[in-house]
């Protein structure tokens, strides 16, 4: 087991518009993505319990010339509303950062 | 050589970029500069007060070097979403700063100004007729939001852009665009193939983002082909490569494979990313799909109401370990108070008053997976947004004396919880805003929300 702060070269969220919140997982080794993607660690049902999204509108993405997996939602809060605490949606990845990812 | 050359000098006018990147690109011989001028990222504010969020001095620098040399070499000069939002206020200040600067430094030019402000009487008209569609996910969307709405921006394609280098303008300022559309218009006008186009300008609209490490804000150059394309960093201490270029359809997109633009969708899930140096790569393989009907995206925002906030700090480890037990009853304190200050049923729902608490979970709120509050100090930012400015003052100054003196069980006397590092203790924000539109528009062509004017400078 390794953590995926340890694995992943940049994980980030942000915004992508107003009303969506994309996380990225990046990897400088492809064995490393490969590792990650494969392990399934990252789907939908994470981001719904995290989140709060519905299963279903959790989008998931991997890209091999990217060594990259993404994962788009609705923003869980429409950034700028009042009771937003993050307007470029950058600070929510917090709780990702040490997922466990089997060897 | 058939290909165009295009300099993006920075991804953000006003975010800077350095004045050598800008020189040694130059060398390259862009056939024209852009810049892209817009974000949403900073919230609603920008669009609702029509502001952009940096300062004139830091745009007026970024504008000056770019027109200059373009000028100097007499190659078109674009930006769009001008002064952040792009709405009519927006584009004015930012064209008010490019005419100080042809005065200031002597330059005359034929300059495009195109407006992407809606009229509503317009938007109200294409609702009523179907022409307005949901993405997802929107709010709902009616006649009485537009009417409520304090601003409503179009997000322009290519086309208004072209139509203006078309009538000869030199200078482009445009209102909100889509942010590529600012550097496919040129490469789109002399006939170059979309897919390449549109991937070249999602990559130079941001500007030095797609390098391999970014320490600051700064350009990129694109050589664009028939079949592919080149990007290299006009910084020297910068490097792509097909990774950080490939990574780089991730960065603030919904989907990194597909790109939604007015006209069709870009596809970059063959796409193939080389090294052609140890710091420039070739993307080839692109797809365009066109759509079959035109589309443009809105951003509008509509008034909140008016906000007052204060900051305090909180010390005491025996009100830190009941935190939540004393911020309800803080609540409810302040509820009591605004109902004896403005009545029953204001209380019940006229006025928000937020406690974010930074050191528990100020940043994710509600969403946040951890519970246990392990810091020795506290911060809070506290927000009264009520109807009018004196209102959530009103409410502000009453809720910071209770919650200073609001008793814990533990100790007997009285006691002041909140430490202010501030005198006054509270600010006044001004109006607050949020967005309320997620929709595109079906246009019956692509110029008509955007009109443009012809300026000789």
């Amino acid at each position: 087991m390794a953590k995926l702060k340890d694995i992943a070269q940049l994980i980030r969220s942000k915004n992508a518009g107003p009303f969506s919140l994309t996380f990225d997982f990046m990897f400088d080794r492809a064995e490393d993505y490969r590792r990650v993607r494969d392990s399934g660690v990252i789907n939908r049902e994470l981001f719904s319990r995290l989140y709060g999204t519905a299963v279903e509108d959790v989008e998931i993405y991997s890209v091999d010339a990217a060594q990259g997996i993404k994962a788009t939602i609705p923003r869980p809060i429409t950034q700028g509303d009042l009771d937003d605490g993050d307007s470029f949606g950058g600070q929510l990845f917090g709780p990702l950062v040490d997922l466990e990812i089997p060897d | 050589m058939d290909e165009v050359r295009v300099l993006s000098v920075s991804g953000m006018l006003g975010s800077g970029y350095l004045e050598s990147s800008l020189k040694k690109a130059m060398t390259w011989n862009p056939d024209f500069i852009g810049c892209d001028a817009g974000s949403t990222d900073g919230g609603a504010a920008s669009l609702g007060e029509g502001k952009c969020s940096f300062s004139k001095a830091a745009v007026k620098r970024d504008l000056r070097l770019a027109l200059m040399a373009a000028r100097n070499n007499r190659i078109p000069f674009l930006t769009g979403s001008a002064g952040m939002a792009g709405a009519d206020p927006n584009l004015a200040w930012t064209v008010d700063i490019v005419k100080e600067i042809a005065r200031e430094d002597n330059l005359h030019f034929k300059m495009a100004v195109i407006h992407a402000e809606q009229d509503k009487a317009y938007l109200k008209r294409k609702l009523r007729e179907g022409k307005i569609r949901p993405l997802k996910p929107a709010p709902p969307y009616n006649e009485e939001v537009i009417d409520r709405s304090e601003h409503i921006v179009g997000m322009m394609g290519a086309e208004p852009f072209i139509r203006a280098l078309e009538q000869g303008a030199e200078v482009v300022i445009a209102g909100r665009s889509s942010d590529t559309s600012i550097f496919s218009a040129i490469p789109m006008q002399r006939g170059f193939p979309p897919a390449q186009v549109w991937h070249a300008a999602k990559i130079l609209e941001c500007g030095a983002a797609c390098v391999a490490q970014r320490s600051r804000a700064d350009g990129m150059f694109a050589w664009i082909n028939r079949g592919y394309f080149v990007v290299e960093p006009p910084n020297p201490d910068y490097i792509c490569t097909p990774l950080s270029v490939a990574s780089h359809t991730f960065y603030e997109t919904g989907s990194p494979v597909h790109l939604y633009e007015p006209s069709g969708m870009v596809d970059t899930s063959q796409a193939r990313y080389e090294a052609l140096s140890d710091r420039s790569v070739k993307v080839s393989e692109t797809r365009f799909v066109p759509t079959k009907t035109y589309t443009i995206k809105l951003e509008g925002v509509e008034k909140a109401g008016y906000q007052t906030v204060a900051f305090a700090g909180v010390r005491d480890p025996l009100l830190i370990g009941q935190i939540d037990d004393w911020l309800a009853r803080f609540q409810d304190r302040v509820r009591q108070r605004v109902a004896e200050m403005y009545g029953e049923e204001f209380a019940r729902g006229g006025y928000v008053f937020n406690i974010r608490v930074y050191g528990k979970n100020g940043v994710m709120g509600k969403m946040e997976p951890v519970n246990k509050v392990v810091a020795h100090e506290l911060g809070l930012v506290m927000e009264a947004t009520a109807p009018t400015q004196e209102m959530a003052a009103a409410i502000m100054s009453s809720a910071c004396h209770m919650g200073l003196h609001l008793a814990i069980p533990q100790w007997k006397g009285l006691i002041s919880n909140l430490a202010f590092p501030h005198s006054p203790h509270q600010m006044n924000r001004g109006p607050v805003f949020r967005f309320n539109v997620n929709h595109v528009v079906e246009p019956a062509d692509p110029y008509e929300m955007f009109p443009m004017e012809m300026i000789n400078v």
